[in-house]
């Protein structure tokens, strides 16, 4: 019973931590300029209150506690470094600080942190700079701002650990010798900063929502963490008196509306289910509602991109209630829209499909034909599958069976697999009746 | 922080400049020059001689290997650096930028080994 009690505690502790670390790290990473020294001391510290607070109770402000215990090791740490490593710029902030903790008791450090701003803006922007290639930015921005373990990242994204660890120090060692700057961008490259930020949260949920079951849980809370930090992004840009960016209002919709949706994606044995199969009392609907009212709150600024538009034609699938009352001819148009803005291939094979959808499966091979000789496609494996569901809409079962078979030829994930192979199934049966 | 820019281009391109394109770069980098002077980010900078008079020289086992041209062959050649006294990478960048060369070539950018 006790060692229960004790678990149950120590549980306790590592939520409030979990909550409290990456604003705690990201004002330590403020007062020493070290990346790596801040982490370590912060270690240190919940090694702290693993001990103590059992003993003392959790403080009142978990996150101030943390946060000076972790700031008197670290200076405890400088004192004790060797000379040689006491570079100039480091004596003035030991110095600095060694004056400030002498003279300031831990009640007013308490509340100076409790007070100071919040720093995390300024990791975010750290973390997603573009000096650093992008694969270090998703995995930083995990490590240090969602506070996944090594272990946690390198699941999710299916490497070893060695592997995930040597990336991170690698990325480390770069802010620190290139000097990125700890700090918020000045305003005439912030939009184009935020972008980058953007581009590493939708990264980060799209790992999680092309996750399959049967791939370790983790990766699904890679959607939940992408949406929470995006949340934060748009809290801390408030609080910083910056102007609100329609796109991470779009951003922020469009992943909650995906996720609202995500767990209906598979059917009871694990197989993928399309948009019209879904069982569509699945969906989370009170989810579905704050995405929309982000969206909303997105499109009065009447500065229109690509996540809000991805983010409209997600709305647009939420709100019909069955396949069939879906506003297809509504989506073809934001869909081409998105052609106009991003150029993508991928995004025009989706606006194919979308005018097969509004009117006929013949229109829509009409547009996939045109789309053919594009080398970006020819390997992808979706633009097969789409237009051997086109073809399979219009009673073509030897060409959709060939299409079938190219699809399946370039999936190399077991779900989509299956489906293609069920597909092939239903076709051999009718294939076997003419 | 210091920062050498190192200043990437074809060199095939300017050979074949016409005298009034040349003009127009001289300018160019006298206007950029100015500005981060004024900005006292600068500390120096050279422009260098094509690569068709480049040497390339190796010690191998105590014996000297001297060939001629550099020390790669690629696309796009180093032509000249600056060297610049920047806050943060930020400002380096915001500087590369600037330079006549980053329009048509590349900066790379570096920080300077510090020894103290």
């Amino acid at each position: 019973m006790e060692d229960q009690a004790k678990n149950q505690f120590q549980e306790l502790i590592e939520e409030i931590f979990r909550e409290e670390a990456s604003r705690v790290l990201a004002s330590l990473i403020g007062s020493f300029k070290k990346f790596e020294l801040a982490e370590d001391v912060l270690q240190e510290a919940f090694l702290a209150a693993l001990e103590r607070w059992p003993l003392e109770g959790i403080p009142a402000r978990p996150g101030a506690w943390l946060y000076t215990t972790a700031r008197r090791k670290a200076l405890d740490r400088l004192r004790r470094s060797s000379v040689l490593d006491r570079k100039q710029a480091l004596l003035v902030t030991l110095a600095q600080v060694e004056q400030e903790l002498e003279s300031t008791p831990d009640a007013l450090v308490e509340k100076e942190f409790e007070d100071f701003p919040d720093e995390r803006l300024k990791l975010i922007f750290t973390c997603c700079h573009p000096a650093l290639n992008q694969e270090a930015q998703v995995a930083l921005t995990l490590h240090t701002l969602g506070g996944l373990t090594t272990e946690e990242i390198a699941s999710a994204f299916l490497l070893s650990p060695t592997t995930m660890a040597q990336r991170l120090v690698r990325a480390k060692r770069k802010i620190r010798e290139a000097g990125i700057p700890y700090a918020v961008p000045a305003l005439d490259s912030l939009m184009e900063r935020l972008d980058g930020v953007m581009a590493v949260l939708y990264l980060i949920f799209n790992a999680g929502y092309t996750a399959t079951t049967g791939e370790t849980l983790v990766r699904h809370e890679l959607c939940a963490e992408a949406i929470r930090l995006g949340r934060v992004l748009v809290e801390l840009l408030a609080k910083a008196g910056l102007r609100e960016s329609p796109e991470l209002l779009g951003l922020v919709a469009l992943m909650l509306l995906h996720d609202a949706r995500r767990s209906a994606r598979q059917g009871e044995q694990g197989e993928m289910l399309i948009l019209e199969e879904q069982d569509r009392t699945r969906w989370k609907r009170s989810q579905i509602a704050e995405g929309e009212a982000l969206l909303e709150r997105a499109l009065a600024h009447r500065i229109p991109g690509p996540y809000q538009i991805q983010a409209a034609i997600s709305a647009l699938h939420c709100q019909a209630a069955r396949a069939e009352d879906t506003d297809w001819f509504q989506i073809a148009m934001l869909y081409s829209e998105l052609v106009r803005l991003t150029r993508s291939p991928v995004v025009r094979l989706n606006w194919a499909i979308a005018v097969a959808m509004a009117t006929t499966p013949g229109r829509g091979l009409e547009l996939l034909a045109a789309l053919e000789s594009d080398p970006n496609l020819q390997n992808y494996y979706l633009f097969h599958s789409a237009r051997a569901d086109l073809l399979r809409r219009s009673a073509q079962w030897e060409k959709a069976r060939q299409s079938y078979h190219r699809a399946l030829e370039l999936s190399h994930n077991a779900v989509e697999r299956a489906y293609l192979e069920r597909r092939l199934a239903e076709i051999a049966a009718h294939q076997n009746l003419e | 922080m210091r920062y050498a820019a190192l200043i990437y281009g074809n060199e095939a391109t300017s050979v074949n400049m016409t005298e009034a394109e040349q003009a127009e770069e001289y300018n160019a980098y006298v206007a950029f020059q100015q500005l981060v002077e004024k900005s006292g980010a600068l500390l120096g900078g050279e422009a260098l001689l094509p690569t068709s008079s480049a040497t390339t020289v190796r010690v191998r086992e105590g014996k000297s290997l001297i060939t001629d041209g550099p020390f790669a062959e690629t696309k796009e050649q180093l032509g000249g650096f600056y060297l610049l006294n920047c806050e943060n990478l930020d400002q380096a960048i915001e500087i590369a930028s600037k330079i006549p060369g980053a329009s048509k070539g590349s900066i790379e950018v570096r920080p300077i080994m510090e020894f103290n």
